[in-house]
């Protein structure tokens, strides 16, 4: 009997060894299914709580409603966050086992930061979904804070890491592995740390501020236009629409960190080829190996963007070698991507903002809230877009310039196995969640009385 | 120093599995939910109201594990989850499953298909402590070699040893499951449940304690080394004492004292994996001692102040978190708070004007700042401006009252 199953194993163990593209596929994708809920976890419990501070305030029981009801879609995303993001870290060591034994030493400590963070939040939001009628208001509104405070202190531990693997230091290599690591330096001494969280700090409040939004314009369109909508409403896209006109701001100091940290991933976002003093800007267009075709030229732009200064020397993907370059079109891809549609969710912004300041009401016409409705599930796409700009961009890396994402992953076999399992188990994941809202979202208002 | 980190491995996988195996005992106890007196709806919403405050806290004890292992023993990490991928791979699809059924908690009432999804879900809070036993097993039984996926695929985790610890755990689970149910029942008073629970609980007692007993037996041929460790010295003493605390669970559980039966077993849980550590010590995977799996100096240190000043605020936070659920603080469909605040009609100023300039001011501040600023603390402070121009937009946007159309 041992022997039989030592000989399966042994078989098994033979088949082609070399997963990278499937373990690759394997983390994006567990990495899509985790990262929008962070954005919950970074945003909402302050949206929550914001919504409860009103009704302390004025006594408005509408606030402690609504208050109550997105408590519930809080506490259910966030269970789903703690499943997705255990499997993020079962797959760190189940796919990069080489990654984990060679550099744990100098990045593990950012997750060991990151799970008190995740402790926190989850005590923190027990006791404040649960507690609703139980505690005091006061104590209960405060036991809300550490909620917010922990989903935003989880998410720049963990960008820390990923901030490190862009831009390495804090320890020196011995045959392929960290040694003499100083994780502190490492992960918080990292000027690359700041751009990348604050990036996705403004992300957090564009997709969950429009995503809520969202499902709020598209009752707005069937005639569901109450006070409690209204108010609901309001509050959602108020944070998506002041985040995302700033976030352009934000964008443009993460693309000079970019240019002047990894010239090679602009180089890839850009397609640039040679090395050009005064490069211009593609849109949209096909990189065909040594030059966009087919695009928008915009002489300087990119010189002027990346350097604000127009002449300014760009270096461009020559100055590497071949085996040493991202795969450029995805990379452009995903690049314009996220900016087409984070300049649409901008201006998207800057309407509401207009019309609510200066006008003092909601927009009437129903195309804005077309808009918003599509700016919910837009927002997601150019939050992915821009981790796989990111991530992508750093190919092919996993520690930039130190060790190649081929020689971090596992020797085990049965990867595709995994990865097929992974994509069922996630779709039913999926839409159970969905269906979880809708009916959290179909629920009548009064049964919050008792729920 | 390379063995306080361990220390704190252990601990937290004492608390992943008194306090997780719980939960996933609580599954285990939906699918068998046959034969007791209560219903079976009944057993299940028991089980389900008696986890849903601590689900997420409990589960989060894994994570710490990972993260501290995988910071503080980096090598042995990459070895053990490349040997031992397969079933590290089952535990995490168990754990999405578990997850989801929290997720959805309440929801699936009365809905098509409602027992088809229960049973799956109970299904994977059996397979997942399985899964999780089998790799703790096949790193006792020394099969996990140092490397880049070096060991067996199959028999790294199919084998005696293996598979008896993982049965343990699954019983374990059940059992803990059982005790603190019925411990929970008897706050609720509800008598039947109390009664299945406290049956549940001794039955899941004796396997356990069968399976434990079995357990040295399959040792002693399937991993001498192991067997050795445990039956000598310190492993010795510590599998006396998880033995004492196991029957010492059993009598209370018999006499209904079910909160310091509690106790007890989590003492059981806690010095048999003390026990296998001694077992093994200073030996972690073979040929890796835990000096030389350690990583270095500074990272040691991280790890051991980030713990201890994390603990410090995590422990107060789960003592409240506990006080507040086991004394049903946390419970539903309670009485409503009787303290309804009157509206208060702030008397709102018109600060209006104030707000949007001081809105505008630091849009302009903010945004020049960070654009022209090549690094330093003029772009901090721009990016900080930013912030106050975010929030302070907000609190117009988001409180001002509507006109009227």
């Amino acid at each position: 009997m041992t022997a039989i199953v030592a000989t399966v194993g042994r078989v098994l163990a033979s088949v082609d060894q070399d997963y990278v593209f499937q373990a690759r596929q394997m983390q994006a994708l567990s990495f899509v299914v985790h990262i929008p809920l962070v954005c919950f976890g970074i945003a909402f419990p302050a949206m929550v709580l914001f919504v409860e501070w009103r009704y302390l305030r004025t006594g408005d029981s509408i606030f402690r409603t609504l208050a109550r009801r997105w408590s519930k879609v809080m506490l259910a995303l966030f269970a789903v966050g703690v499943v997705t993001g255990t499997i993020l870290s079962f797959e760190l060591g189940l796919l990069w086992p080489e990654f984990m034994a060679r550099f744990g030493n100098v990045f593990g400590l950012g997750f060991t930061l990151e799970g008190f963070s995740f402790f926190i939040e989850a005590i923190f939001i027990a006791i404040y979904v649960y507690g609703w009628d139980r505690l005091s208001p006061r104590l209960h509104f405060l036991s809300g804070i550490p909620v917010a405070i922990a989903g935003v202190t989880g998410s720049l531990f963990v960008i820390s890491v990923n901030a490190w693997m862009n831009h390495p230091g804090g320890f020196g290599l011995q045959d392929g592995s960290a040694v003499d690591a100083q994780p502190w330096s490492a992960l918080f001494g990292n000027f690359y740390l700041w751009h990348e969280f604050v990036h996705m700090y403004f992300a957090g409040y564009i997709v969950a501020g429009f995503l809520v939004a969202a499902t709020y314009a598209w009752g707005f369109l069937r005639g569901r236009r109450g006070r409690y909508e209204r108010t609901a409403l309001i509050i959602a896209l108020s944070a998506a629409a002041i985040a995302a006109p700033l976030q352009v701001v934000i964008g443009d100091w993460a693309a000079r960190e970019v240019a002047t940290a990894q010239p090679t991933k602009l180089a890839a976002i850009e397609g640039l080829g040679p090395t050009t003093s005064g490069a211009a800007e593609h849109l949209l267009g096909w990189y065909n190996g040594h030059t966009v075709v087919y695009g928008v030229k915009i002489p300087r732009l990119l010189s002027l963007l990346a350097f604000h200064n127009p002449d300014a020397t760009v270096q461009g993907l020559d100055a590497v070698p071949p085996q040493d370059r991202p795969p450029v079109n995805v990379e452009r891809f995903a690049f314009q991507t996220m900016v087409g549609i984070g300049t649409l969710l901008a201006l998207l912004g800057v309407v509401y903002l207009y019309v609510r300041l200066r006008r003092k009401r909601l927009p009437t016409s129903p195309w804005f809230y077309r808009a918003v409705v599509l700016a919910g599930p837009l927002s997601l796409v150019a939050l992915i877009a821009g981790w796989i700009t990111t991530e992508v961009g750093r190919q092919p890396w996993i520690v930039y310039w130190t060790m190649r994402t081929s020689d971090a992953v596992t020797g085990a076999s049965g990867i595709p196995v995994g990865y097929g399992a992974l994509i069922l188990v996630y779709v039913c994941l999926a839409s159970g969640v969905v269906w979880l809202l809708s009916r959290l979202r179909s629920a009548p208002l009064e049964v919050d009385r008792d729920g | 120093m390379a063995e306080i980190p361990m220390v704190f491995i252990l601990a937290g996988l004492v608390a992943y599995t008194v306090l997780a195996g719980a939960d996933f005992g609580a599954g285990l106890w939906t699918l068998l939910a046959g034969p007791g007196r209560a219903g079976r709806a009944a057993t299940r919403d028991h089980a389900r109201h008696a986890m849903g405050p601590v689900w997420e806290a409990n589960h989060v004890w894994l994570i710490f594990v990972l993260a501290v292992t995988w910071t503080a023993y980096p090598r042995a990490f990459g070895s053990i989850t490349s040997t031992s991928a397969v079933p590290l791979f089952i535990a995490a699809v168990g754990i999405i499953l578990r997850g989801a059924s929290y997720a959805l908690r309440g929801q699936l009432d009365g809905t098509r298909g409602q027992r088809v999804i229960e049973n799956l879900f109970a299904l994977s809070s059996v397979l997942t402590p399985f899964a999780l036993g089998t790799v703790v097993g096949g790193i006792a039984s020394g099969r996990v070699p140092v490397g880049n996926a070096t060991g067996n695929i199959v028999t790294s985790w199919l084998n005696p040893t293996s598979i008896l610890i993982g049965a343990l755990a699954v019983a374990t689970s059940g059992y803990l499951a059982a005790v603190y149910l019925a411990a929970d029942a008897h706050r609720l008073d509800e008598r039947t449940l109390e009664r299945d629970f406290r049956n549940r609980a001794l039955k899941a007692g004796l396997c356990a304690g069968a399976l434990a007993l079995a357990g040295l037996f399959v040792v002693h041929y399937d991993a001498p080394p192991l067997f050795n460790g445990l039956t000598s010295d310190s492993g010795a003493a510590m599998v006396v004492v998880s033995a004492a605390a196991g029957l010492m669970t059993l009598l209370l559980v018999w006499r209904n004292h079910f909160g310091p039966a509690r106790a007890s077993a989590a003492l059981a849980v806690a010095a048999i994996l003390a026990g296998w550590a001694l077992a093994q010590r200073p030996r972690f995977l073979p040929g890796l001692t835990i000096d030389q799996a350690a990583a270095g100096r500074s990272t040691l240190l991280a790890v051991i102040i980030t713990v201890a000043v994390g603990l410090a605020v995590l422990l107060p936070s789960l003592v409240l978190l506990f006080r507040l659920f086991l004394r049903g603080r946390l419970d539903p469909a309670a009485t409503p708070d009787s303290t309804v605040l009157d509206s208060p009609h702030v008397a709102q100023k018109r600060k209006t004007r104030l707000r949007a300039s001081f809105a505008g001011a630091t849009l302009l501040i903010g945004a020049g700042a960070t654009i022209f600023a090549d690094a330093g603390w003029p772009r901090a402070v721009g990016i900080v401006c930013l912030f106050a121009c975010a929030i302070s937009t907000f609190g117009l946007t988001a409180t001002e009252p509507e006109e009227q159309m």
